[in-house]
């Protein structure tokens, strides 16, 4: 007899176990395979998962096998014009006449890659590995006006909604119990006399039978008239307002747009801001993200005109640090606000506005902000704007962090070096 | 109805027969599944196809990717080579280069199939006659599945492998476990008795007898370990061998003999050894399991239709995929990889079966016995008593040969040139048979590896011996990953010698000393 079993509903990813562990195995190949694919993918690829190809020769399982060699026969169907006793030369190679049982596919000759896909999360895993996001620091709680509701045990009043059934009803048990002990014991006892009397029927007094009978009945009674549940029995789920540590954070991105910046360049700064972005949405709820640009003058823009539109123009840095300053003060109060700046750059600025900046930089922005990170895509000589940075970094270590990239090939390694776990941080 | 005559000739289902069909459209429905079950049991049950009771089980294509990964065991102990396969094959599933397979059916008891539930009515039904009654009762009846494996106990013995191996891995680490998977899986072909079989013991007892190997197993190695303080001379190392006879199950030997082995990786070394055994009978009638499944859902269908259960189309749209199942390319076709078991193996059986009814002079001649006797006792017959090897050189006929017009190459490696050895003509049809039994025969198709000594009383090293068969090397870098392998579970120095029929060494394996440390610091 047979049964007939619908096993759909039963787990799905039995093999989720052994997929972790091929991962966990072959963790440094995938990391390297994720690292190059991130520098070739599109920007936009980003966001979804990959395939992930890696050698096929190092994860190769061994098992004993024929090699090339000695004699052997073999019988093969769809004969058309041979007869016995015809010779002809040894195919190249000689691995194309496969044998049935895997003679082929287990020697781990062959150079073809292994390819598979892990998903989104698991790529930003691999990618942001051992990256941390300096001064995490979780804004003051005073200043928090977000709240969670949270589960804080039982209270006696509540709306209906609230209500907890099995305290209730718990509450209703011990009460009946509490209210009727006295009468529960003088139940007992009347009922022990009855059985005696029962036993000796003899010299019983049939009077005082019956007077135990009505006692116990008239007791039942008022145990009767106990109410099953009652108003003070009602227990609600108590909720308490706990404050949140802000968890939003706002990123910045500065770019200059001016003449000197090419297509390429912007590229590259956009791979940059993107990498930020995901980074920083892996350890903030929200984000939101400011677009600044600017070559003679700042103005906040969209997405789309921010890596797209092209202008011409002189450059002043500083005018884009004020309008983040101004922006800043307008609708990100840094209590509420963990704050990240990023800008890019060639290195072109009007001479005299360098140190206009690091004034600005120190005095108003590096307060507010976490972590401002400026990055030079140039493969030019430093002009003043880095040389005045670099003095920044020097005294606001930790806070303020800058790298140059040369082409593509750097962005990942520049953000790494720019976010990598630092020991001092973790003690 | 003449058309149908054309088309095959042994849909012979004539006006007559009451139209009674089962279903008409292609969906199926769990009542549909339980219907056509039943009626195949019927049937299966008038040709005397004695089954396991069967569970069918319903489930999706991902599940189906999973059971691909472990084996197609319900449950398995956690490796990372399932993770690859599992991932290879979800890659090749989700680019479409790969179909999966219709069903997947698990020899124990209750017998195990899987349906999935794309598949449509025709397809259900063709995988129930061909799982549940075919495969089915090929485990159920052949021999060497009635030697090697118990049904019954299998699914509580991976039960206990999987908890054994999760327990392990808390207690010693992931690492470690994988260590020693690693090599056992390596060495799993090796890994099993080709000739005897020990008596079979309860889960229960396993356990319990998993403890008392604990207990015993280390006190009998200090034995064996135990210096030996007198000086040894010459004649005395050549009269002491260990083992005495070379041991083919390498596993079973490390498992027992290993000086540096923990009692927990010894019982890990046995249970890869166990779902080795399991396996071997499988890896041994490849061509009868799926050819006599093959047959009997192309005949039970066959009856079915005959007794007007079920509809033209559905009866077309079985032949379609039976015909896929049993499609041979030829040898220079892109899509050649080798004979295709399910087709070598329904021929032969379809052709015992023609041979019985409509015999040929020809078969008169070659196979006097199956002439004109009963068809079901001579399927029967062959399917209990032969595996792959000898059901070839019993049965494969010159009819099957010419069908399917096999030939045979001769490649020797010193000389310059393919030979075709025999064709399917009268002075070939012997030879061809022979060779394409022996390419079925394990022993040929496997190197023939063998532990042949212990130096248990000086270094501790260990001789494994290749016989080389008909000259046929190893190939070298697998055989020196295994070796490293060996050398991680014996915990001394490892080598192999392949040999030629006369005990001469042609060459040794073994690693370069200095990975050998790096090894024995790795331990």
């Amino acid at each position: 007899m047979s049964i007939i079993i619908d096993r759909r509903l039963n787990a799905k990813k039995k093999s989720t176990v052994n997929r972790q562990r091929f991962l966990r195995r072959y963790k440094n190949l995938v990391k390297e395979a994720v690292q190059d694919a991130v520098d070739q993918r599109s920007i936009t690829d980003v966001e979804s998962g990959s395939d992930i190809s890696i050698p096929r020769k190092d994860l190769s399982e061994p098992v004993f096998h024929h090699g090339q060699g000695g004699q052997h026969e073999q019988v093969h169907p769809g004969n058309k014009e041979f007869n016995t006793g015809d010779r002809f030369q040894r195919p190249e190679g000689g691995g194309g006449r496969g044998t049935g049982d895997g003679e082929a596919s287990d020697s781990g000759s062959g150079n073809d890659d292994f390819v598979f896909q892990i998903n989104r999360d698991e790529f930003l895993e691999y990618l942001f590995e051992d990256l941390a996001l300096p001064n995490l620091v979780r804004k003051e709680l005073k200043d928090i006006t977000e709240f969670k509701m949270k589960r804080a045990g039982f209270t006696s009043a509540g709306s209906p909604d609230r209500l907890n059934i099995v305290r209730s009803l718990r509450a209703a048990h011990a009460r009946r119990i509490a209210l009727s002990g006295k009468e529960r014991r003088e139940i007992r006892k009347l009922k022990r006399e009855l059985r005696i009397m029962e036993v000796s029927p003899d010299d019983t007094d049939q009077f005082r039978v019956k007077e135990l009978r009505e006692r116990i009945i008239e007791l039942n009674g008022k145990l009767k008239r106990l109410p099953f549940i009652d108003d003070f029995d009602l227990k609600y789920n108590n909720m308490t307002k706990v404050p949140q540590p802000s968890s939003k954070a706002v990123m910045f991105c500065v770019m200059d747009v001016s003449g000197s910046m090419t297509r390429e360049i912007k590229d590259i700064a956009k791979r940059f801001f993107l990498l930020l972005y995901m980074f920083l949405e892996r350890n903030y709820e929200k984000i939101e993200v400011v677009f600044i640009r600017h070559h003679s003058e700042a103005r906040e823009c969209n997405e789309h005109d921010f890596f797209y539109a092209r202008e011409t123009g002189g450059t002043v840095v500083s005018s884009a640090l004020r309008l983040t300053d101004e922006i800043l003060l307008d609708r990100y109060s840094p209590s509420e606000w963990n704050i990240y700046i990023a800008q890019a750059s060639d290195g072109d600025n009007w001479e005299a506005d360098s140190s206009k900046c690091r004034k600005i930089i120190e005095e108003k922005l590096l307060p507010k902000t976490q972590y401002y990170s400026y990055v030079e895509i140039t493969d030019r000589h430093h002009q003043n704007l880095w040389h005045e940075y670099k003095m920044i970094e020097k005294e606001s270590p930790g806070h303020f962090a800058m790298q140059q990239i040369r082409g593509h090939g750097d962005i990942y390694p520049v953000f790494r070096k720019l976010f990598e776990k630092k020991e001092a941080e973790n003690a | 109805m003449p058309d149908n005559n054309t088309l095959e000739p042994e849909l012979t289902r004539n006006k007559q027969v009451k139209q009674n069909f089962i279903s008409t459209g292609s969906e199926w429905t769990f009542e549909l599944l339980e219907k056509y079950d039943r009626e195949f049991a019927r049937l299966a049950d008038t040709f005397r196809l004695d089954t396991f009771p069967n569970q069918i089980e319903v489930i999706s294509s991902e599940q189906m990717i999973d059971a691909y990964a472990s084996v197609g065991m319900p449950l398995m102990y956690n490796h990372w080579s399932f993770g690859k396969q599992f991932l290879s094959n979800q890659q090749s599933y989700q680019r479409g280069h790969m179909g999966l397979a219709y069903e997947i059916v698990i020899n124990s008891n209750p017998c195990i199939a899987y349906l999935m539930e794309e598949n449509t009515m025709p397809m259900q039904a063709l995988v129930i006659a061909h799982a549940c009654y075919g495969h089915n009762s090929f485990f159920k009846g052949n021999y060497l599945f009635r030697q090697w494996t118990d049904a019954d106990s299998i699914i509580d013995y991976l039960l206990f492998a999987k908890k054994y191996i999760a327990q392990c891995e808390e207690k010693h680490g992931i690492d470690a476990v994988e260590d020693i998977l690693d090599a056992c899986h390596a060495l799993m072909n090796q890994g099993v008795n080709r000739y005897e079989r020990p008596r079979p013991i309860s889960p229960a007892q396993e356990k319990e007898r998993a403890k008392e190997r604990e207990e015993y197993i280390q006190r009998n190695l200090n034995d064996l370990w135990r210096t030996i303080p007198v000086k040894e001379t010459e004649q005395l190392t050549q009269e002491f061998r260990f083992p005495q006879h070379p041991e083919e199950n390498l596993l079973y030997f490390i498992e027992k003999n290993a000086p540096l082995l923990e009692t927990w990786q010894r019982e890990m070394i046995r249970i890869v050894r166990k779902v080795a055994q399991y396996f071997y009978p499988q890896r041994q009638t490849q061509v009868m399991n799926e050819g006599w499944a093959t047959f009997w859902h192309y005949h039970l269908m066959h009856e079915m239709y005959n007794e007007g259960l079920i509809t033209e189309g559905f009866i077309m749209e079985f032949l379609h995929s039976h015909s896929n199942v049993v499609f041979q390319p030829a040898f220079d076709d892109q899509r050649y990889s080798g004979i295709n078991p399910y087709a070598l193996g329904f021929a032969i059986f379809q052709d015992i079966r023609r041979m019985c009814e409509h015999p040929t002079e020809e078969d008169r001649h070659w196979f006097p016995d199956l002439a004109g006797t009963d068809w079901l006792e001579a399927v029967h017959f062959a399917m209990r008593n032969f595996k792959d090897e000898s059901f070839i050189l019993q049965y494969l006929s010159p009819k099957v040969m010419r069908d399917l017009r096999l030939f045979c190459i001769n490649d020797d490696d010193r000389e310059s040139y393919l030979e075709v050895s025999a064709i399917h003509d009268e002075t070939g049809y012997r030879n061809l048979r022979e060779s394409l039994a022996a390419q079925y025969n394990l022993g040929n198709r496997e190197p023939n590896i063998q532990i042949y000594s212990a130096d248990v009383r000086g270094d501790r090293s260990l001789t494994l011996r290749h016989y080389m068969h008909q000259g046929r090397p190893v190939e070298k870098d697998s055989a020196l990953e295994i070796i490293k392998h060996l050398h991680r579970l014996w915990g001394f120095d490892v080598k192999m010698e392949s040999v030629d029929h006369q005990d001469k060494v042609i060459k040794t394996h073994e690693l370069p000393k200095e990975e050998l440390n790096d090894e024995e610091e790795g331990i």
